[in-house]
């Protein structure tokens, strides 16, 4: 059930037995391990909570936060069927957003406390939404790179131990793949077009392709909080892995484009039979994290400015709703 | 707080895919009343035909078991196993049975 007004009753019927914390702990740490679900109401580690509240929402802000970079396109797509495309693509986003908040809701918190968290900068959100769009490439490279990687990281959240979690990441991995064909369809258009169009979509992956690699997070020897969730079946593989599958299965991608990738050191190795790929500059992604990106200022801004131009439509909604209950009260006495 | 406003009602919501399947639970929503939990269930849940019918229903309308008692609850059926036709031996020559 994806429903708080349910945790009342659950206090209510819950028997006073003094368990012994460990007792419980133990008995959740085998039911993770045997592959059950854990539901809303079951009992859970009051750090498991806390670390799903934290990456839910901030998975929630990265959806709301990244109808931006696109939706700054919409006006100016090159063709109706684009932009009906990016139309309903930057609406799955927010769709995505909104299966995410519900999700965390069911572990306590409230709506409005996570809408505030990101209007405050308090929260965070996934540093690649940072990152400007100055050309229509880089509509296409968002859809090829930046959702792809997000692909990448979300089907093994499909198998996470949190089962709203799990659930709402089936629906959105579902509707990913039409977000990230329609990039790599617009590059193949740019790739195939004229000298300007090739050299705006090769700008385009240039700009993306560092930026893509970061959203699997830091290596697993610098992740604060992977090997606990791995335990936790929350994550399912390192950030390293996933990375090293995002670039074996995105080099070729780029080489049927006929476009590079911007790593001289990027190499096929026969031994391993991966790519070897250069080293991640960390210290942009630092600094695109603690709010020095080319665009945080300006994606939290665009923020704060649609909840306050929304607010008297939000009252508007109360008040009526209020008016109506009231109108069918008296009509009832 | 930017804003001190609660949060609107949260809404239940069911989809039935196509007619002569059942309604099936798909996540929750919050809105100040059942016709804009419909629109947005509308809106949220079914942007590629995923359903025929829509039930909103208010969160806290739901009665629910609860799981610290499931044990208890669910025990009267579990030594039952004779509800199950897997429990009764039928020699195999018998045919349609």
């Amino acid at each position: 059930m994806y429903t708080q007004g349910l945790d009342s009753l659950g206090k209510d019927f819950l028997r006073n037995e003094a368990q012994d914390s460990a007792v419980l702990e133990s008995r959740f740490q085998a039911r993770v391990d045997a592959e059950e679900k854990i539901e809303p109401k079951d009992w859970m580690p009051e750090a498991y909570r806390r670390t799903l509240v934290r990456q839910i929402s901030q998975h929630a802000h990265s959806e709301i936060v990244g109808m931006l970079p696109e939706g700054n396109w919409i006006t100016r797509a090159p063709s109706l069927k684009r932009k009906a495309i990016l139309i309903a693509k930057v609406q799955d986003e927010g769709g995505h957003g909104a299966y995410l908040y519900s999700a965390a809701e069911t572990l306590g918190v409230s709506r409005a406390e996570l809408v505030d968290q990101l209007l405050t900068g308090k929260a965070k959100y996934s540093s690649i939404f940072n990152y400007p769009t100055p050309t229509w490439a880089d509509v296409g490279a968002i859809g090829w790179l930046v959702d792809g990687a997000a692909i990448m990281n979300q089907i093994p959240l499909c198998r996470c131990s949190y089962g709203p979690y799990a659930r709402a990441m089936v629906r959105v991995c579902k509707e990913e793949s039409f977000h990230q064909r329609q990039g790599y369809e617009i590059m193949l258009f740019l790739a195939r077009g004229t000298a300007r169009q090739r050299a705006m979509a090769q700008a385009a992956l240039d700009r993306w392709w560092w930026p893509s690699l970061m959203m699997f997070g830091p290596s697993d020897g610098d992740s604060k909080h992977s090997a606990q969730s791995m335990r936790w079946k929350i994550k399912r593989f390192s950030n390293d892995e996933l990375r090293q599958k995002f670039v074996d299965t995105t080099v070729p991608q780029a080489d049927f484009l006929g476009l590079k990738v911007p790593d001289p050191a990027l190499a096929w190795d026969e031994t391993t039979q991966h790519f070897r790929f250069g080293a991640i500059d960390w210290t942009e992604f630092e600094q695109v994290l603690a709010g020095h990106g080319p665009c945080n200022r300006e994606r939290l801004e665009a923020r704060r400015d649609a909840h306050a131009e929304g607010r008297w439509v939000r009252e508007a909604a109360s008040a009526w709703a209020a008016k109506q209950e009231a109108a069918a009260a008296s009509r009832a006495a | 707080m930017i804003e001190s406003q609660k949060d609107w009602p949260l809404y239940e919501i069911f989809i039935r895919a196509k007619s002569g399947l059942d309604h099936k639970h798909v996540g929750s929503l919050h809105a100040t009343d059942a016709r804009m939990a419909l629109e947005h269930a509308r809106d949220l849940y079914t942007r590629r035909q995923e359903g025929v019918s829509i039930w909103a229903v208010r969160s806290t309308d739901i009665v629910a078991s609860d799981p610290a008692e499931s044990d208890a609850f669910f025990e009267p059926a579990r030594d039952k196993v004779y509800r199950h036709p897997t429990f009764y031996d039928i020699p195999d020559e018998v045919k349609t049975l």
